[in-house]
């Protein structure tokens, strides 16, 4: 259950086997933010490290494999972007240890590829000074060649490799060019540098001087600055038309994943009932029969249809933070949340939760103050994530008819589910200022934040996260969602009267849901509500799974598709106040594993995961009841 | 340039040098000096914030703050608190 939609940001590559040959090799990815990084490393091991265009992406080291034409074996390790090896924040940190290596499971790298942007050459090179004042065996990696050649600029890498005693490579790793340049040198020997003329690294300006002083001789000409940046800026940055761009791009975001995704979600739809029908009719009239068609088809099924709403949510996403419009909407959004005391810098973490809170709460180790970084942990959950948009869908298709608002560009549904999202944002901010005015009141820390030029997404990486998330979906709809499903539907099914199931009421999972039931009346719900409440502790759409089951058990579903069928049955089963209080529940509960074990890692301990669980449900609670009885 | 844009209300009292806070859209300055603590101007000056070089502020979020400024060929937002302590010298 570990993992989320998100998960391979967090997930680490286990350590490769302990014996290594001599001839296996560390081999440590380093450079500053944005630099083209993690782009090497997927394209060295094929593997696929999130990439996106603004600084601060990497946040943990991750261990790579690789095979030489020669033999010889690689890990290579991507590494969080630095501007210094003076650390300020919780990523930089981690940089830095694993160039001293101590941190467990990472050897002292045998060599360094240090990758550098090549259209910000000047700058760039400071960071050189102090790698190679490492004394380990150096590549310097010009990135972004196909940028800084298109603009009009160009370096001199024989100049600037004798100048440094280091091989230098101009590269382009999004283009693939230059690659086996690399590969060629990690297969030769690793040269230690012969210690070149180096500027006392604490002394910033000496450092610029000395890496003026390379370009110079390397013959480096700067590009020219890039036009289509500062255009698009003079229109995202508009003081009047920047946020209505804004605006519309968010409307449209909601009323796609809402219309849109439609004629997907129905194809899904049938498919499922279909298969689901065609596998009861082939099978005998056994028992378990009961268990596939109305646990896994049920249970499982209503889930799956939301994989295509799911997939457009990540796509847009994925779009904002490719292109570089994500560091802009963080400037937009600075002023907010200025006033509730936190820094722009956090809204980066804030937007990524949108997707799932569990990289988000990883994300925020670029943020260097540690009361600011605790108080975006405690308030990223209340950002609305995906999980949560098959249980708003669900609900809000059930109680609220649709009516064109804006003509084509807005109707209501796709209105309350942008209602819902700033419902979850303003949860957010309003127990961020709580935070930032109590407990967790600090000094301010400069924000900060370096502007990306805007780039084309790398559509090949889009889409193969995108597979990777239609993957973890699905693998998640296999173990989690399947194994409630089963779980419930046996449970259902017991005690064994006289060899017959009883009813569901009786049986064990209802009797459970009959327990709760006093303590969610209130709130306008009745037991069935309460099982899915209890199984959503595992994660939010759990509960649409676990509806499905009931639902499918008492026959509802029987031939009717199977979220339509749901529909009608909750609109049995709950008032429209109750429905709004459903999704008020949801939108402020904390009802997610992975975030739980999350925090209590990024927290070190049970405390601030605790505090979290119950302010979250507790303002749950309270919030769904006021809804309950006002509406 | 950069006196026409200075309102009664931000022209610093006299003797006083201009900050960066008072760069509008489009104008540049050497950068003097960074009236900050030792930690952050650090980080500042490694994102291309020394003093000697030119500064020119761009756009900025709406309200005005925080404000993107080009220096040493890259982009950087800052907010009006931290621009407010660093100290230029006005050119043309
Ligand atoms: N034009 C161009 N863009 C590139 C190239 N290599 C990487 N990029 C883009 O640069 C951006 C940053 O790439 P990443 O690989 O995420 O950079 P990183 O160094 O890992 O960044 P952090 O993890 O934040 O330190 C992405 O938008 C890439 O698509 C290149 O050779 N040419
Ligand atoms: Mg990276």
């Amino acid at each position: 259950m570990s993992d989320c939609h998100d998960c391979h940001v967090n997930s680490v590559i286990a350590p490769p086997p302990r014996v290594r040959s001599l001839a296996r090799k560390t081999v440590a990815l380093v450079g500053p933010p944005n630099s083209g990084k993690s782009t090497l490393f997927n394209v060295l091991t094929g593997l696929r490290q999130k990439v996106a265009n603004f600084p601060g992406v990497t946040v943990e080291h991750r261990t790579g494999f690789l095979r030489l034409d020669n033999g010889r074996e690689i890990d290579l390790v991507d590494l969080p972007g630095v501007y210094s090896l003076d650390p300020r924040s919780e990523d930089e940190r981690i940089t830095r240890d694993a160039l001293s290596g101590s941190i467990e499971g990472i050897p002292r790298p045998d060599a360094v590829l240090l990758i550098l942007d090549s259209t910000n050459l000047g700058r760039h090179l400071m960071l050189a000074a102090s790698v190679l004042g490492l004394g380990i065996p150096t590549m310097v990696i010009l990135n972004m060649a196909d940028d800084l050649h298109k603009r009009g600029g160009s370096v001199d890498t024989q100049q600037l490799a004798s100048q440094l005693d280091a091989p230098v490579v101009l590269i382009s790793a999004a283009k693939r060019q230059g690659i086996e340049t690399i590969r060629n040198y990690l297969e030769g020997q690793f040269a230690v540098p012969r210690p070149v003329e180096l500027p006392i690294l604490q002394d910033v300006p000496r450092c610029r001087q000395w890496s003026a002083k390379l370009g110079l001789r390397a013959k480096y000409r700067p590009p020219a600055p890039p036009i289509w940046t500062r255009r698009l800026d003079r229109v995202f940055l508009h003081p009047v038309a920047g946020p209505l761009v804004f605006l519309a791009v968010v409307i449209l975001v909601f009323q796609t994943i809402f219309s849109g995704a439609r004629p997907l979600m129905d194809g899904v739809e049938s498919l499922v009932s279909i298969s689901g029908t065609w596998i009861a009719n082939q099978l005998p009239d056994v028992w378990w029969r009961d268990l596939l068609k109305e646990g896994v088809w049920g249970g499982v099924g209503s889930v799956l249809v939301f994989l295509p709403q799911i997939l457009l949510l990540f796509l847009f996403i994925g779009l904002l933070e490719d292109s570089g419009y994500l560091a802009r909407a963080a400037l937009i959004a600075d002023r907010t949340m200025a006033r509730v005391g936190l820094q722009g810098k956090s809204f980066i973490p804030l937007l990524s939760a949108y997707a799932c809170a569990v990289p988000a709460i990883m994300a925020t180790r670029t943020i260097e103050n540690k009361r600011d970084r605790i108080a975006t942990i405690l308030i990223a959950p209340f950002m609305t994530c995906s999980a949560r948009l098959p249980v708003y869908t669900l609900i809000i298709a059930a109680f609220l008819p649709d009516h064109p608002i804006l003509g084509r560009f807005l109707g209501t549904q796709a209105a309350a589910m942008l209602g819902l999202y700033l419902l979850g944002f303003l949860a957010a901010v309003l127990t961020a200022r709580l935070l930032k005015s109590s407990i967790l009141k600090s000094d301010r820390t400069p924000f900060v934040l370096e502007m990306p030029p805007y780039r084309w997404p790398t559509w090949r990486f889009l889409a193969l996260r995108l597979l990777d998330r239609a993957h973890v979906f699905l693998r998640r709809a296999g173990t989690v969602i399947l194994g409630v499903a089963i779980a419930l539907w046996i449970m259902a099914h017991l005690p064994l009267k006289e060899g017959k199931a009883p009813p569901i009421e009786e049986s064990v999972a209802g009797t459970l849901g009959r327990v709760v039931e006093p303590a969610i009346r209130p709130l306008g719900f009745n037991w069935k509500i309460g099982i899915g409440l209890l199984t959503s502790l595992a994660a939010r759409e759990v509960i649409v799974g676990t509806l499905g089951t009931i639902y499918g058990i008492e026959g509802d579903a029987v031939d009717g598709e199977a979220s339509k069928g749901l529909q009608k049955a909750l609109q049995r089963d709950l008032t429209p106040a109750g429905g709004l209080a459903l999704l008020v529940f949801f939108a402020f509960a904390m009802q997610c594993m992975s975030t739980i074990a999350v925090v209590r890692r990024e927290t070190g301990g049970w405390k601030w995961p605790a505090v979290q669980f119950a302010y979250m449900t507790g303002l749950a609670y309270v919030s769904a009841f006021a809804a309950f009885h006002l509406f | 340039m950069l006196q026409l844009s200075f309102t009664r209300k931000h022209r610093p009292p006299g003797g006083k040098r201009a900050t960066l806070a008072e760069l509008r859209n489009g104008e540049q300055a050497v950068l003097e000096r960074l009236d900050l603590p030792e930690d952050n101007a650090r980080r500042l000056m490694e994102l291309g914030f020394l003093p000697g070089n030119i500064v020119s502020a761009a756009h900025s979020a709406p309200s005005g703050d925080p404000r993107v400024f080009r220096v040493d060929g890259s982009e950087v937002a800052l907010r009006r608190e931290t621009a407010r302590h660093m100290k230029i010298r006005v050119t043309d």
